[in-house]
C-alpha cells in the first residue's frame, strides 16, 4: 500500500463521519418511502415516489463514498444537489404538489436543512481528497 | 410511554453527542470511555423498545403502531453500527462517527415520542 501515489480514499478520516452521515439519510428516505408506499401509496403519488428516488440516491451516494466510487458518488451527489434545490423551489410555488412531505420538501427544513448542506460537503469532500493526492 | 422516559434518553444521548464531540475536539479517536457510553446508551434503546412495545399493548390511544415500533428497533440498531465504523477509523472522525450516530438517536427518540403522541404521521 503507497499511500503517496493513491489519493485518499472517500472513506477515511472525515469522509468516515461523512459517510456515517450519508448512512443516516440513506436509512431515513428508504425507511419512509417503504412506509409511505406501503401504507397509503395513493394519498400522495408523487411525493411517495420522490420519497422512493430520493431514497435510492442516498442508498447509492453512501456506496459510493464508503466504497471510494468517485464517480459514482459525484453522479448521485449531483443529483441529490439537484433533487434538494428543485423540489425546494417546487414546494415554494406549488405546494398541491407535494400534501406530504418529503426528504426534499422546503429544502430539507423538515430535517434541520442537512439534506440542503449534505450534497455541498459532499461534492467538495471528493474534490479535497483528490486534490490531497497530489497528481 | 410516558414523556420523562422518552426526554431522559433525548439527554443521555445529547450527553454522548458532547462526550464524542469533546474526542473530536480534542482530536482522540474512538476510546473505551465512549464505549462504554456507547453501550449504555444501547441497553437504555433496549428498555425502550421492550417498554414501549408493553406500553403499546395496553394504550387506548390510536397510535401507529407499525411506525412506532420500527422506529423503535432502528434506534437499537445505530450504536453497534457506530462503535463499528468509529473503531476501524483511527482518527479523530472515528469519534465524529459517534457524535453523528448519537445525534441521530435523539431525533429519533424525539420522534418516536412524537408517533406515541400521534404528532407525526
Amino acid at each position: 500500500m503507497s499511500e503517496s501515489s493513491r489519493s485518499t480514499p472517500t472513506s477515511s478520516g472525515f469522509g468516515r463521519a461523512l459517510v456515517a452521515l450519508y448512512a443516516v439519510f440513506a436509512l431515513a428516505a428508504a425507511a419512509r418511502s417503504i412506509y409511505q408506499l406501503s401504507a397509503k401509496a395513493s394519498e400522495a403519488p408523487v411525493a411517495y415516489t420522490l420519497s422512493a428516488v430520493a431514497g435510492i440516491v442516498y442508498v447509492v451516494a453512501t456506496y459510493a463514498l464508503a466504497t471510494d466510487r468517485r464517480q459514482l458518488a459525484v453522479a448521485t451527489i449531483g443529483f441529490e444537489l439537484a433533487g434538494v434545490l428543485g423540489v425546494g423551489v417546487l414546494t415554494l410555488v406549488d405546494g398541491e404538489l407535494f400534501p406530504d412531505a418529503t426528504v426534499w420538501s422546503d429544502f430539507g427544513a423538515g430535517y434541520g436543512f442537512v439534506p440542503l448542506v449534505l450534497p455541498f460537503v459532499g461534492l467538495w469532500w471528493v474534490r479535497h481528497t483528490r486534490r490531497r493526492s497530489g497528481g | 410511554m410516558n414523556d420523562p422516559v422518552a426526554y431522559a434518553v433525548t439527554a443521555y444521548a445529547l450527553v454522548a453527542a458532547a462526550y464524542a464531540g469533546w474526542h473530536l475536539w480534542r482530536e482522540a479517536p474512538f476510546s473505551n470511555g465512549l464505549f462504554y457510553v456507547v453501550s449504555v446508551l444501547e441497553l437504555l434503546l433496549i428498555a425502550l423498545l421492550v417498554g414501549g412495545s408493553i406500553a403499546l399493548a395496553g394504550t387506548e390511544r390510536d397510535v401507529d403502531g407499525v411506525l412506532f415500533i420500527s422506529y423503535l428497533v432502528t434506534t437499537l440498531v445505530i450504536p453497534p453500527a457506530a462503535i463499528l465504523w468509529g473503531v476501524a477509523e483511527k482518527s479523530r472522525w472515528g469519534s465524529g462517527v459517534v457524535v453523528v450516530a448519537m445525534l441521530t438517536v435523539a431525533v429519533l427518540v424525539i420522534r418516536v415520542l412524537g408517533i406515541w403522541q400521534g404528532a407525526y404521521v
